[in-house]
């Protein structure tokens, strides 16, 4: 796959300690850009992707071909308008879309790094593409936005640079990895460590791929991305191109062809190693014990305005686990909203067509931005 | 807007730390932002609402006034707005005591349940008053609490909190409450509001 002419790329030369112990330099950080940057260099939006995601938010994603995965949500006259705005988004360190990652070869032993990649966390993540701002020669950011991951990685910024964003939007997400939300990367971790081409990691070497295992864990994690109602309305017990049972176990019901397409195609864009790097990573995440149990310390030390969005339907980064990043705001008097958006879509609603969630993120935006001018 | 609202604004001073609680669409928080420069936070429960809000450019929380006050802590606000919902909550006294916990100061309005107009409508029509402030029947208000002017001067002194200032409104006309006049104005008033504090 011939992707690198249509990605742009910043060598990070500072080194970066990794919470693992390892220093990198050196490295890749894939990135684009939408908009442009005005001259007081005041309205730029760092978005950070999701697990799957990448740096191609929106438009034609030049590698897949499909629409950017927020595509609802950004784009000219949308809720992050890149008419306005300037944003950027990078690929996260351990993916699989030009930045520094386990597909990467280790110059040390001219090997694909595999897992011997060094295991990295948000923080490392959020402290790697900090290096954009100096790169754009910005000093502050208007806002930094994110679902899921990205969510997670708009807390650990604030954390980690409290004066750098003005704004922060972190949506359907949470302060902390749940047992039930490592139980499901687990899940998926080990479908690819079950696959016999996996081979420790080193499949590339062998040229073949897991993609039987990786396919197995998008499966599992794409049904936590919906609501048990959405599916049911969706799908309900509808048969696949049949009219009757076939008593097999070929795919009978719509909902298995649908989540063997979606697994068939997910192998065909992301790697299984970056896979499990990018879970471990949420997994590992946990803002309340780095601030020694008292999450509002995380936020002690910002005036950035925070708007904190939750879905209904979200059973995978609940309300009260959404509620409790506003508690812990309001316990250090920062400036919070929030609001939870109805919606029957899921965790996935953030990356959907839910006109109330759009409305309120361009509301808040333009809002916020307006009165900055003010 | 409510003619309430100027009367709120004029008891907060500049710059005032402000939260107000069942904040509706926000206009007395942009009263009070645009006149009293006040740095104010809103908590509302209907979600429509808060999208109203939120396309003011205000800083509003979804949540239930009832339950979601404790995530406040002490003293975080100087002054604590509660318009018009004492009597729509099923434990007003917890209400009050959060109210004054998170606020140094609490602003609570009252529709008087004690006006002459609730008052005729129940002695001559022997059914639940129905006014322009209170326009739902029995069975499906949100008002499951009503109370006159007296009865919340009186629960200042059962519960134990300060009231500081007294005001009625009748016809748009605001007035002191006090001690010789109570009677008189928990006739005539068609609101209450009270200034409190611990």
């Amino acid at each position: 796959m011939n992707i690198k002419q249509n990605i742009k790329t910043l060598i990070v030369e500072k080194p970066l300690k990794l919470d693992c112990g390892q220093t990198i330099n050196n490295f890749p950080l894939a990135y684009e850009t939408y908009g442009s940057l005005n001259n007081e260099k005041d309205n730029a939006i760092l978005v950070f992707h999701a697990l799957t995601g990448d740096q191609f938010v929106t438009g034609t994603n030049p590698v897949t071909k499909k629409d950017g995965w927020w595509s609802y949500a950004v784009g000219s006259g949308k809720s992050i308008d890149t008419d306005k705005y300037f944003v950027i988004c990078a690929n996260v360190i351990g993916g699989c879309m030009g930045s520094f990652g386990p597909s990467h070869e280790n110059p040390k032993t001219k090997k694909i790094y595999g897992t011997d990649f060094p295991v990295i966390t948000i923080n490392d993540m959020v402290n790697a593409q900090i290096n954009l701002l100096d790169f754009f020669g910005i000093k502050k950011l208007f806002s930094v936005v994110g679902g899921s991951m990205g969510g997670m990685q708009v807390l650990q910024f604030i954390s980690n640079y409290p004066d750098k964003a003005k704004t922060a939007i972190p949506i359907a997400c949470t302060s902390s990895h749940s047992a039930q939300n490592i139980a499901f990367n687990e899940l998926g971790r080990q479908a690819i460590a079950a696959d016999h081409n996996w081979s420790d990691g080193d499949y590339n070497s062998k040229n073949i791929v897991p993609d039987k295992g990786l396919a197995v864990a998008r499966m599992a994690a794409h049904i936590t991305y919906l609501s048990k109602k959405g599916l049911q309305e969706k799908f309900g017990r509808k048969l696949q191109e049949r009219d009757d049972l076939k008593f097999g176990f070929d795919a009978d019901f719509q909902i298995e062809s649908y989540l063997r397409y979606q697994g068939s195609v997910f192998v065909d864009r992301f790697d299984a190693n970056s896979y499990l790097y990018i879970t471990r990573a949420m997994d590992y995440f946990d803002l309340v014990k780095q601030f020694d149990g008292n999450l509002s310390n995380a936020f002690k030390n910002t005036k950035a305005k925070f708007f904190i969005i939750s879905f209904t339907s979200d059973w995978l980064y609940p309300t009260q686990e959404n509620k409790d990043i506003v508690i812990a705001l309001n316990a250090v008097g920062a400036n919070v909203g929030f609001v939870e958006i109805e919606s029957d879509k899921g965790h996935d609603s953030f990356l959907l067509n839910v006109p109330d969630f759009l409305k309120a993120l361009k509301n808040f935006l333009d809002k916020s931005y307006a009165e900055k001018n003010s | 807007m409510k003619p309430e609202y100027k009367i709120i604004s004029d008891l907060i001073e500049k710059d005032a730390k402000v939260l107000d609680v069942g904040c509706d669409d926000g206009t007395l928080m942009e009263f009070l932002k645009t006149n009293k420069n006040a740095n104010i936070r809103g908590i509302e429960i209907s979600k429509e609402k808060v999208q109203i809000c939120i396309a003011k450019g205000l800083t509003v929380i979804e949540g239930n006034a009832e339950f979601d006050l404790k995530q406040f802590p002490n003293d975080s606000f100087e002054y604590v707005v509660l318009g018009q919902t004492l009597q729509a909550f099923i434990n007003p006294e917890i209400v009050i005591k959060e109210l004054l916990r998170v606020g140094n100061k609490a602003i609570v309005t009252i529709p008087n349940f004690g006006h002459w107009k609730v008052r005729l409508n129940l002695l001559f029509k022997g059914t639940m008053p129905i006014t322009k402030s209170l326009p739902h029947d029995w069975y499906n208000t949100p008002n499951i609490h009503m109370c006159t002017i007296k009865d919340f001067v009186r629960f200042s002194k059962i519960i134990n909190f300060k009231i500081f200032k007294s005001l009625a409104l009748i016809n748009e006309n605001v007035s002191d409450i006090n001690n010789s006049n109570l009677i008189f104005k928990n006739l005539f008033g068609e609101l209450g509001i009270f200034l409190i504090e611990k």
